[in-house]
């Protein structure tokens, strides 16, 4: 039944407008740009402007001659100079290169665990989902600075009870040390979205036809055969669009780590991309390097979902 | 993207949905009563799946239940018992009513911000979207593609990555540091308008649109009574989304507010905990005001959740 309808709404526009000059009505006309009129319009203002912004101040530089500029300020065209200081800065670029590792660990990590979440809440074996999803679904309704302030108190020494319990058992942890304060942010990364990526999963494997099942039940499948034959290929959009989702976010990964600095004195103030523009930006007031920095780390995040998805579409054909 | 899933399934499904079409009316009633979705069960496969689901749900509970505990401790107390147990004194009310009263009630404030920029922000983003959504659906219009594939780009755009430009755009405008600052940016849902699309195509039916022009109803009027309507459980999710987005928002806000009157929840208690080092008293403010700033959403998250499906209208013209 699905498969029809979408047939049919694929050919929809088509025998539609057909049918409308056939029957004469005026249909359409100027509603479908009343309709989207005020979307457009904020997202010219909030997305297309501020990036054009963007790239426009990532090409300038500002000058302020005298000794506190007051004799004026120029604005002048800077070719890539903004771009060259940003690359030029090796702890930018390690911050960079911190995520993907981050990336690279943290986002199967987690892509699995929610899918293996998902598949044991949607499969019959599971005694209370409602309760477990709930569960797992209810960090994602807490910000992430506040997930970081509790997590925090659970890293710092004194306050944490988990480290109380590992001392007990002769364990000595450090999770604010130079090597594991970055899987203390993974972990809190990944406590937070796991939930809410299990939940697109979960959407899209309701989605399967029931008939599905009932034909692998007819033919004596078990539940191992039917998640790898027909559910795990069946939610591969979703997981597609989480994995791109969750690159996105890495390469974003501001709060965690500034809220953390407090304690952990590993984390400096170019610890991860954005936290160094935003160090840029508003402790060093050089606007036009930040903008380069945003539009680089934009980029990326473009240029990795773009290799992602390239990568997964040939697998896939 | 759902329809692209559904495509491998398509044959199969209709040449048995064709073949029966009475035992299928039979099966979608049991799948109303409880979907059996497995090939068989067993009382041992149950015990070791819930075992395994309890195990990863303490995972997801404990800080939670942390921050509970916590918030009943005094200062003192708070170091020096065991953080998983209740303290010596029990002085949860004190420390509520100390969040609640400290600096001329500013939690409050913060509290009320938060849930305008949320609550506001969400109602519309979902309705633009919506109208959106179903406009880039059900028309055919010169500039469409192009709309999309811009709204597209924009989803994959990261949202601090335009938060630094917009706040220099914003402060040429002179909006920077007001609620606009944060409320307009928070208007905008491209993933929204990305589902409602997804979702109008697949269940509002052409034919309903083309009995309401017959009976002469304007093309808002059908989008407002009908698509609106068939649309509901994609719109609940695209609410909750933005919803959560919003109140979540954490860069955007810090970029754009200096006056802590104007802060979410989330700025206020950050400002909060960065005193902890020098006043020792603001961590039971912090835990407090955590703990406050959770329930909330809590009860949202377990009360709400049953929403977060889509799929839910399918069939509304052929039933």
């Amino acid at each position: 039944m699905t498969a029809t309808e979408n047939i049919t709404t694929e050919q929809g526009p088509s025998s539609r407008r057909r049918r409308r000059t056939g029957a004469g009505s005026r249909a359409g006309g100027s509603a479908p740009w009343v309709l989207i009129a005020p979307f457009l319009a904020l997202f010219i203002l909030t997305f297309i402007l501020p990036i054009i912004v963007a790239i426009g101040s990532s090409f300038t530089r500002v000058t302020r001659s005298g000794l506190f500029g007051e004799e004026g300020v120029t604005t002048q065209f800077a070719w890539f100079q903004n771009y060259a200081q940003a690359l030029a800065d090796g702890n930018f670029i390690a911050s960079i290169g911190r995520m993907l590792l981050f990336g690279v660990v943290q986002v199967p990590v987690m892509i699995v665990l929610c899918t293996i979440l998902a598949l044991l809440l949607e499969s019959a074996s599971a005694r209370w989902p409602g309760f477990f999803r709930a569960a797992y679904f209810l960090p994602y309704g807490i910000p992430g600075v506040i997930a970081t302030i509790l997590w925090s108190f659970l890293y710092v020494p004194g306050l944490s009870p988990v480290i109380d319990v590992a001392a007990a058992v002769g364990l000595q942890l450090d999770f604010l040390g130079p090597s594991t304060v970055l899987w203390s942010i993974a972990n809190i990364v990944t406590w937070t979205y796991t939930g809410y990526n299990m939940m697109i999963i979960i959407a899209q494997l309701k989605s399967i036809p029931t008939e599905l099942y009932e034909a692998a039940k007819v033919d004596g499948a078990s539940s191992w055969r039917v998640a790898r034959s027909i559910q795990l290929p069946l939610i591969r959009p979703a997981l597609v669009l989480t994995t791109v989702f969750s690159i996105i976010g890495t390469l974003q990964l501001f709060a965690e780590p500034q809220v953390l600095q407090t304690v952990a004195p590993a984390i400096d103030s170019q610890y991860t991309p954005n936290l160094s523009a935003y160090t840029t930006a508003f402790a060093y007031n050089d606007y036009n390097v930040a903008a380069a920095q945003s539009v680089l780390i934009a980029l990326v995040a473009f240029l990795l979902s773009f290799l992602f998805l390239r990568f997964t579409n040939r697998r896939s054909s | 993207m759902t329809a692209t899933a559904r495509t491998p399934s398509g044959t199969d499904t209709r040449s048995v949905t064709t073949a029966d079409q009475s035992a299928r009316d039979a099966r979608r009633a049991g799948r109303r009563g409880g979907p059996d979705r497995s090939a068989g069960r067993s009382p041992a496969k149950t015990i070791l799946v819930t075992a395994i689901l309890a195990v990863v749900a303490v995972y997801f509970l404990v800080p939670a239940y942390w921050v509970v505990i916590a918030a009943t401790k005094t200062t003192e107390d708070l170091f020096a018992t065991n953080g998983f147990w209740f303290g010596s004194t029990f002085a949860l009310w004190d420390n509520l009513s100390a969040v609640l009263s400290y600096d001329g009630g500013v939690f409050l404030r913060w509290f009320a911000n938060s849930v305008l920029y949320a609550g506001v922000g969400a109602l519309l983003a979902t309705y633009f979207a919506a109208a959106g959504g179903y406009a880039l659906a059900k028309y055919v219009f010169r500039g469409r593609d192009t709309i999309f594939g811009l709204v597209l780009g924009g989803v994959l755009v990261p949202g601090t990555a335009t938060a630094l430009p917009l706040f220099l755009l914003f402060s040429q405008l002179g909006i920077a540091n007001t609620y606009w600052s944060v409320l307009l940016p928070s208007l905008v849902s491209p993933f929204g308008l990305f589902l409602c699309r997804i979702y109008a195509n697949a269940t509002v039916d052409t034919s309903l649109i083309e009995a309401g022009r017959i009976d002469g109803a304007s093309e808002l009027r059908i989008f407002h009574t009908l698509g609106l309507r068939i649309m509901t459980p994609a719109l609940v999710t695209v609410f909750l989304f933005q919803l959560v987005g919003i109140w979540n928002n954490y860069f955007l806000p810090l970029v754009m507010l200096s006056d802590s009157n104007l802060f979410p929840i989330t700025l206020g208690l950050n400002n909060w905990r960065s005193q902890v080092d020098r006043l020792p008293e603001f961590y039971e403010l912090t835990t407090g005001g955590v703990l406050l700033s959770i329930i909330p959403l809590a009860i949202a998250m377990v009360v709400l959740q049953r929403f977060w499906r889509g799929g839910l209208t399918e069939g509304s013209v052929k039933a």
